[in-house]
């Protein structure tokens, strides 16, 4: 039996590195700290939920979920291809399907404009039908699963590469032909890699700005969603935006302490993106 | 068993070896000349699979269990997924009762319309799932209805005495209880070749037993190929064994006869016999290095052709100088290893081994690279013709 969970208690770890450590841990704790500080407690209540406020998060809640729905859709095939399939240019499109993690999120925003917007590639097509996505709502969903996509991605690749194929091989076996092995087997294996994907996918839609602001702008009740509301009461009611600041990070608390309560996985590092 | 075994080992099939590749012929011809009414109830594969160097040609009778022995590396595991489905051949055909499993180039059969199990060293179960749904995939997999596989999935775990593990889950099974719901698992699927690679490999020494027991139960009658490192499991559950190493078939035979006449080094190993080859003289036989060994020499043993000569490590005695008399062997020997074997010793000397009682050991005082004579009786040695075996070799018992 290997003694999974417990550290060796004999390894010493210089003391300069918990030094470091603490100030990095501090450097993360402090700024969230200083923001509660500056919370409007006994306002607390009404400023969040005053009608712009509730607007804004609902808008948020609503599109997130959506998108969310989205990655799932998009991002379990992708998983799938880039995990199972073997193809010319396979690594080529994992970089690209990553690129959005590393790409300011405006240029994404610019990039989905000159996509979808009343002239860009499929957006002048779009137009003639009548369709508009640029400045809806839909391009809020749009902007959210465009930057959300790769966490979900790259969490199911990394679980179903984990999972390896020999259980998939064992149900082939069975007389189990290739639908019956991703829907008994597969999916089922990677459920839990599949649920943090979609909650880390969630939260990156909640938290999305850059790209939003340059693709769908800032309309109340369409496209204004908590972070651009945040960020335009800022200027003018700094207390709204710091009480709604502070239901933002109530939420990303409850969604890390969800996701990562179980197994961790390795994509802790990657999720520092948060926005623009 | 009752077979001849001189017969299967000469089976003239006909059957190009396959060591010259993409051999096109059908290799399951034999009892079925002209006649095409009855489906030939064999599974034959010969195919190769080039960038692992492997090149077989096997065939399975109707209800026949095979056991695959071979070195580490020999391509055991690389067979079974050949002919599971699991990995592709570069070239060569295999067929399962008259279905075409493949033929390179033009047909392939994907591993889950091949009716053809495959048991792992680990039981692979489904962790998700129960027991019992665990035993009835294959069934469902088939297209049973939940409640007919859920039937097949009791009676089958009812054959491995499992039926109160039904409702458990994966997680809470002990090493050796898992394995034999994956043996029901498999056996629920009733496939028409069953593969086992290994099973026992991963269990706990004293669960072995209790499985090999129960293989032996639910493999009576049924096809089955069982890769295994252990010559026990040859012995109580194979019909014939087949020796694998470096991707090729070096011998295959009935197993008693394999290892009583053992042919390649590695079945002498098995065996736990010395084993020389040579070349077949009037009273015994001139190894490679040309050395003369006495012994009594088999009637179909031809001066002149290849020949094998084996003895027991029992059989063996040790002396520090060297001894004479004319029935006797003697062959100077620099001591590699010592090491318990029973209540004795057993001392090494290269490939070859003998068994000396504490006593005598005492008495020798023998060390790792001093010098002794390895003693043997010619009533001690017996010497056989040695064959070239070919892949063709390994078809089924007449």
């Amino acid at each position: 039996m290997h003694g999974a969970g417990k550290a060796p208690a004999a390894i010493t770890i210089p003391l300069w590195i918990w030094v470091v450590a603490a100030a990095g841990g501090l450097f993360i704790l402090l700024p969230l700290a200083a923001m509660v500080t500056r919370v409007n407690w006994p306002q607390f209540v009404p400023l969040i939920t005053s009608g712009p406020s509730l607007t804004a998060l609902g808008l948020s809640l609503r599109t997130s979920a959506v998108s969310t729905v989205l990655c799932i859709v998009l991002g379990v095939p992708l998983a799938l291809v880039l995990a199972r399939g073997q193809f010319p240019g396979q690594r080529l499109l994992r970089s690209l399907v990553l690129l959005p993690l590393v790409l300011p999120p405006v240029v994404g925003g610019i990039a989905l404009l000159y996509t979808f917007g009343r002239r860009g590639l499929l957006g002048s097509s779009l137009s003639v039908l009548g369709i508009q996505i640029a400045f809806s709502t839909t391009a809020v969903v749009l902007a959210q699963t465009f930057v959300a996509l790769p966490f979900l991605v790259l969490s199911l690749e990394g679980s179903l590469r984990s999972a390896g194929t020999r259980y998939e091989s064992a149900a082939a076996t069975l007389g189990a032909g290739p639908g019956t092995v991703l829907r008994r087997v597969t999916l089922p294996l990677v459920l839990p890699g599949l649920a943090s994907g979609a909650v880390l996918a969630f939260a990156r839609s909640l938290g999305e700005f850059g790209a939003t602001l340059t693709f769908a702008g800032s309309l109340e009740g369409v496209t204004r969603t908590l972070p651009l509301e945040i960020y335009l009461q800022r200027e003018t009611d700094p207390d709204t935006a710091v009480a709604l600041s502070l239901v933002l990070v109530v939420i990303a608390v409850a969604i890390v302490g969800l996701t990562f309560r179980r197994t961790a996985p390795k994509l802790l590092n990657s999720g520092g993106t948060r926005d623009a | 068993m009752t077979h001849s075994p001189e017969t299967s080992r000469q089976v003239p099939s006909g059957q190009v070896p396959s060591g010259q590749g993409t051999s096109r012929q059908v290799p399951s011809g034999q009892g079925t000349s002209g006649a095409v009414t009855v489906r030939p109830a064999v599974f034959s594969i010969d195919a190769a699979v080039a960038d692992r160097g492997m090149s077989v040609s096997l065939e399975l009778s109707d209800k026949e269990t095979v056991a695959v022995l071979g070195p580490n590396g020999a391509g055991k595991s690389t067979l079974l997924g050949l002919i599971a489905g699991l990995l592709r051949p570069s070239s060569g055909r295999a067929d399962l009762d008259g279905r075409v499993l493949f033929d390179a180039g033009t047909h392939w059969v994907p591993a889950h319309q091949r009716k053809i199990a495959l048991l792992a060293q680990e039981p692979l179960l489904f962790p998700h799932l129960t027991v019992l749904d665990n035993v009835a995939f294959g069934p469902r997999s088939a297209g049973a209805s939940r409640g007919d596989a859920r039937r097949a999935a009791r009676h089958w775990l009812g054959e491995v005495d499992a039926l109160g593990f039904a409702h458990r889950r994966p997680g809470q099974l002990s090493g050796g209880q898992a394995q034999r719901i994956a043996i029901a698992r498999a056996l629920a699927a009733e496939p028409d070749l069953l593969l086992l690679d290994e099973p026992m490999a991963a269990l706990d020494i004293t669960v072995a037993p209790m499985l090999r027991k129960l293989l032996k139960r639910v493999l009576a009658g049924r096809r089955a190929i069982i890769v295994t490192h252990d010559v026990v499991d040859a012995l109580v559950l194979a019909d014939r064994l087949v020796v694998l190493d470096a991707g090729r078939i070096v011998e295959a035979g009935p197993t008693r006869l394999v290892l009583e006449r053992p042919q390649s080094a590695f079945a002498a190993g098995l065996a736990g016999l010395n084993q020389i080859t040579g070349t077949v003289t009037g009273h015994g036989l001139v190894s490679e290095d040309n050395m003369s060994i006495a012994g009594v020499v088999d009637d179909a043993a031809v001066p002149g052709e290849p020949g094998v000569a084996v003895f027991r490590p029992g059989a063996v005695s040790v002396f520090p100088e060297p001894v004479h008399g004319s029935p006797r062997n003697t062959f100077p020997a620099t001591i590699t290893d010592l090491e318990p074997h029973g209540d004795q010793i057993r001392i090494r000397a290269g490939a070859l081994a003998a068994d000396v009682t504490l006593s005598a050991a005492a008495d020798l005082a023998p060390a790792p690279g001093s010098i002794v004579y390895f003693v043997v009786k010619a009533a001690a040695v017996v010497i056989y013709p040695a064959k070239t075996v070919r892949n063709d070799e390994a078809g089924p018992r007449p």
